[in-house]
């Protein structure tokens, strides 16, 4: 993606931002809030239209990119929250994230055709296959509603993983997670970055700056930082960014410290 | 005895209509949250279209047959050219939509085919069993009407449960932004949905249309009511609770016909649109707590 901007009537989302997710890799995507992050992110797969800027992929030009478009370009994405069907079941919910792996037509599937059998039962097995790898396949016949809420993040990222894609699109996969559970959502992370490309927005610093390749920081609608976790985490417009101007920030320290009496805070 | 047996087995009958007819409606609500009053004309249009076909000397299969495809063009038509621009706009701008179009359907029913009453032959013998010396409110042709409805209600069992693209209306129902960006067509599906309701009314149409054995272009208006009210009462969002609420508001009805009188059917239906309403909003089988006023 280069040089998007994106406006709002005439509110400036995103001023001039270039990102590029190479290959196998992790690209974090970072900034306070506000700063733009889920709009890119929109942009990356079509429900924002950029105002300027051109959007790449396997070397070709996406012109005006469709929702329902991405899976068949091999790009899937998870939501903020978790997004689930509520009347399907986990494994019809994962289902639907394999839809464009089927073969049989559309008129085919209508009819039930033997082959369009064939194709309900392959997919089936896909989508088992997608549970049993986040260790959710015991929740094959739930619904999502009755499932605690890891677990329904773990059932909406078997469905982006079914689809086999080569680009991933996680939108604060962490948010609501244990501590643990974003230490096992991490490994899983560094573990899919071979097989497929991940673009990840997340607030969680610590998470990002390990599973990371590269990192991007936005903040107010501008690209401030770009480069490895080392660069941007030792780049001072970055510091400045989420602490405000570094003295200010001494200043309050002292004084915190001075009005706390001594106490520590966790 | 007689007649309560008799009643109750007129009951099942219509319900059975009542039903299929809810279920049209159900299946649009879900996919696109507007109840379709034009649904009543637009099964109209096609008995006429059937009808013309019969009177020209055709059979009445083929007179189904072809009622069936053109309830399927009209509502795959009538989705993508009328409704799809009020599609996620105010509830209101929709409901008068279908207003609009039950209207213009209704008028170009007059203009095609006249305002006259016409005479509809039931395709088997309308002349109920005997047992004994009693004669039964079942026929061969109610038993024809249970076995049509009971067919179709298998029938999008089937598709909704164990096909792709049922699952993928059943998605699209649920969330169209996540099916959309998990890949599924979502217009596609809500023509398609649109489509399959149309054929289901279309049925219900030909079925009331041989069991009243007269039609004339209002002749659905009594069904939507009836068929709205069974969807009320199973809770608009369940195809299931839609046909256990037809067949309800069937028993229910035929016994305030047999035991009260003919003329205070209407205000029944009423009255239990009204206390379904006011006691329980969601329906009997409702499974959200709020709904959307």
């Amino acid at each position: 993606m280069t040089g998007i901007s994106v406006a709002f009537g005439g509110v400036k989302a995103l001023t001039d931002v270039s990102l590029t997710v190479e290959p196998g890799q992790v690209h974090g995507l970072i900034g306070p809030n506000g700063a733009g992050k889920t709009t890119m992110f929109n942009v990356a797969c079509g429900l924002v239209r950029p105002t300027e800027g051109r959007i790449t992929w396997r070397g070709g030009e996406l012109r005006r990119l469709r929702p329902d478009q991405l899976a068949k370009l091999g790009i899937a994405r998870t939501l903020q929250g978790v997004g689930l069907f509520p009347g399907l079941t986990v494994l019809e919910n994962v289902m639907v994230g394999a839809h464009k792996h089927a073969r049989a037509g559309f008129l085919s599937a209508l009819l039930a055709i033997p082959t369009a059998d064939k194709d309900e039962a392959r997919l089936r097995e896909r989508a088992l296959g997608a549970l049993a790898e986040l260790d959710a396949e015991e929740y094959a016949g739930r619904y999502p509603g009755s499932l605690p809420y890891p677990v329904q993040k773990r059932v909406a990222l078997a469905r982006a993983l079914v689809a086999e894609p080569e680009l991933l699109l996680l939108d604060e996969p962490a948010s609501g997670l244990s501590e643990d559970e974003m230490r096992e959502l991490g490994e899983l992370i560094q573990h899919l970055s071979g097989r497929m490309s991940v673009l990840l927005v997340e607030h969680h610093m610590d998470l990002v700056m390990r599973v990371c390749d590269q990192i991007t920081v936005l903040d107010s609608g501008q690209q401030i930082a770009a480069g490895t976790p080392e660069q941007v985490q030792n780049d001072p417009a970055v510091t400045e960014a989420y602490l405000g101007d570094a003295v200010d920030a001494e200043a309050d320290a002292a004084e915190l410290a001075a009005t706390d009496g001594g106490t520590q805070r966790g | 005895m007689q007649q309560f047996v008799n009643l109750t087995l007129g009951g099942v009958i219509t319900g059975a209509v009542y039903a299929a007819f809810a279920l049209a409606l159900v299946l649009i609500w879900r996919s696109t949250r507007i109840v379709n009053f034009a649904q009543g004309a637009m099964a109209a249009i096609t008995t006429f279209i059937a009808l013309s076909l019969i009177e020209s000397g055709q059979s009445y299969w083929v007179g189904l047959v072809v009622a069936l495809l053109a309830g399927l063009v009209i509502g795959a038509v009538v989705e993508r050219l009328v409704i799809r621009p009020v599609e996620g706009g105010p509830e209101l701008n929709a409901v008068i939509v279908t207003l609009g179009l039950f209207i213009a359907i209704q008028a170009l029913i007059s203009v095609l085919f006249g305002v006259n009453q016409r005479a509809f032959v039931a395709p088997f013998s309308t002349i109920g069993f005997r047992v004994g010396d009693n004669s039964l409110a079942l026929s061969p042709n109610t038993l024809f009407t249970l076995g049509a409805v009971l067919l179709v209600m298998v029938g999008l069992t089937a598709l909704f449960r164990f096909t792709r693209v049922g699952l993928a209306m059943r998605a699209s129902a649920f969330g169209q932004e996540v099916a959309r960006l998990l890949g599924v067509r979502v217009g596609r599906m809500l023509t398609l949905g649109w489509a399959l309701a149309a054929v289901v009314g279309s049925l219900a149409g030909m079925l009331i249309a041989a069991e009243v054995t007269f039609v004339t272009p209002t002749y659905m208006d009594a069904l939507i009511v009836f068929g709205f009210v069974a969807a009320v009462l199973g809770g608009l969002d369940s195809p299931v609770g839609a046909v256990v609420g037809g067949l309800l508001l069937g028993l229910l009805l035929s016994y305030v016909r047999g035991y009260v009188g003919d003329e205070l059917v209407g205000l029944a239906a009423l009255v239990v649109l009204v206390v379904v309403l006011l006691v329980r909003p969601g329906g009997l089988f409702s499974t959200t707590q709020t709904r959307r006023a």
